[in-house]
């Protein structure tokens, strides 16, 4: 799968759904039926489910605390900036991430250093908009996609590409995926990882110590408010001027240009600040 | 890459590369020396295995893997007191090398009876590994198919042989690559297969036996001996 634009052409040409033509054409890809591809995939959302029961509470990194609760608790008691579908997104995003700095058992979905963004935006999906099993595995299905095309067209390790190809391609994803499960045009899909992937371009991969925590675990938080306002736009008609795939391409040739003390070498950036450098120094004692 | 490579795999965090990359390294190792008694296996980390082990459970999941468990096994995160409990004999070391790829490991084992192996092997990031040298030989093994390896004297007949074999039985090989030492030294063959599983014991020894100069058979798939 190496186009969102041959998709949306299937789509165009179908008329089916982008989660439906896109698991036709992993099915064609693969040889493996549609049937097979869909029920490993509802077992994938099993163990994001069970990672985000698992993640609720007691867990630390080595260098970052348990905070996801705070969000809880300011979400219950203040009137919060972003809403509670964000704010329950973020919660289990960063409950999600910081289990697995504490060697916790997740899917990386794309990759471990971004494996809260999908549950967090998933799940939340579940509890805000009574989303069912089958919808949500739609809305994986489309992420998967999206994810499949970034990493033929650009990459998704940071080592080569940055946290946008991490991160960054996590929320692209997670972003398609609302746009499905609200039940968006298969055009309105591509302009929600279009307009993600733009707002993301450049972002570094700058491991305080080389460890997924600082500045990871927040962002994966973060960044699930930007899939969900990349959604929204996309929902209310708005439209990426450059087309999804060349958007990816350009992430990935930003990426290429990325210098190697930005792509998870732990030597640039926050890594590279003096308390980052000091943290590090102290882990090795 | 399919959909479930990227939503996934499903692993003990908190790195694909340097743990969960680094659970399948140790599995695969642990499959090319097979189910013989061993006396002590020495793990040299090189690259950036050598600076952030510890924080990213490296070591821990090299030893898981050679005691043959999965990048999902939970059992990764208390891996080296099992491995003390159960007297699995194992030790660190690190060393520098020239060139060594930045995520890579040297497995040096030894059996109770002094045979010894050399495996080397590199995590190249999202989970995928790949075999690049054993005992000398250079190689490139990711283990993502079901793989045949077999240790030959390098004479002719041997690949037309093996081939034979997995035409007969309506094996379709994926890849097939040769490496050898020297010329009428030891040789190495290589051949990825599309089989649904790892290749059976029956099917191993059927491979053995079809060329007398096939010394030694290794099956791997999935980072293990068994998917």
């Amino acid at each position: 799968m190496r186009s969102l634009n041959e998709i949306l052409e299937g789509c165009m040409a179908s008329g089916r759904s982008f989660a439906a033509q896109a698991l036709a054409a992993e099915s064609a890809e693969t040889g493996s039926s549609p049937d097979s591809i869909r029920a490993g995939l509802a077992g994938r959302l099993k163990d994001m489910e069970f990672s985000v029961r698992e993640a609720a509470g007691g867990w630390r990194g080595l260098l970052v605390p348990e905070e996801a609760f705070l969000l809880e608790e300011y979400g219950k008691k203040e009137s919060a900036f972003s809403s509670s579908f964000v704010l329950t997104a973020a919660r289990i995003s960063i409950s999600v991430a910081t289990y697995n700095s504490a060697m916790g058992r997740i899917v990386a979905a794309p990759t471990a250093g971004s494996c809260g963004i999908l549950p967090g935006m998933l799940f939340a999906c579940r509890k805000h908009l009574e989303a069912d099993d089958e919808s949500l595995i739609d809305g994986l299905i489309t992420a998967a996609a999206v994810g499949e095309v970034t990493e033929a067209r650009a990459t998704l390790a940071g080592a080569s590409g940055g946290c946008q190809a991490e991160c960054g391609a996590a929320a692209a994803m997670g972003s398609a995926a609302l746009v499905t499960i609200r039940g968006g045009s298969p055009d309105e899909v591509c302009h929600a990882v279009a307009l993600t992937f733009k707002s993301v371009l450049g972002l570094v991969c700058d491991p305080v110590g080389g460890l997924v925590e600082s500045p990871c675990i927040k962002r994966n938080g973060l960044l699930v408010s930007l899939g969900a306002l990349a959604a929204d736009f996309a929902l209310a008609g708005m439209k990426s001027l450059i087309p999804a795939d060349e958007v990816i391409d350009a992430m990935g040739q930003v990426g290429r240009a990325l210098p190697e003390t930005l792509r998870e070498t732990g030597l640039g950036g926050l890594a590279a600040s003096p308390t980052g450098r000091e943290l590090a120094r102290k882990l090795l004692d | 890459m399919g959909f479930l490579d990227i939503i996934g795999p499903v692993m003990i965090g908190p790195s694909s590369s340097h743990t969960a990359g680094a659970a399948r390294l140790g599995s695969l190792a642990r499959a090319c020396w097979g189910d013989a008694p061993l006396s002590n296996i020495t793990i040299f980390l090189r690259g950036s295995f050598a600076f952030t082990s510890k924080g990213h459970g490296t070591d821990k999941a090299l030893v898981a893997g050679l005691m043959g468990m999965s990048p999902e096994d939970g059992g990764i995160r208390t891996a080296l007191e099992t491995a003390r409990e159960k007297g699995f004999p194992f030790r660190f070391e690190i060393e520098q090398i020239d060139g060594a790829h930045p995520n890579s490991a040297r497995f040096s084992f030894t059996g109770s009876d002094g045979t010894t192996m050399d495996v080397i092997g590199a995590s190249l990031g999202g989970g995928a590994v790949e075999l690049q040298e054993i005992d000398g030989f250079s190689v490139k093994i990711s283990g993502e198919q079901p793989t045949l390896i077999t240790f030959h004297r390098d004479v002719h007949g041997v690949v037309a042989a093996v081939a034979a074999l997995f035409a007969e039985r309506k094996i379709n090989i994926a890849s097939m690559t040769l490496h050898r030492r020297a010329r009428g030294g030891l040789a190495s063959l290589v051949a990825e297969l599309d089989m649904e599983k790892t290749p059976g014991s029956e099917l191993q020894r059927a491979v053995e036996t079809a060329h007398p100069a096939i010394i030694r058979v290794v099956p791997l798939y999935r980072g293990g001996r068994t998917p």
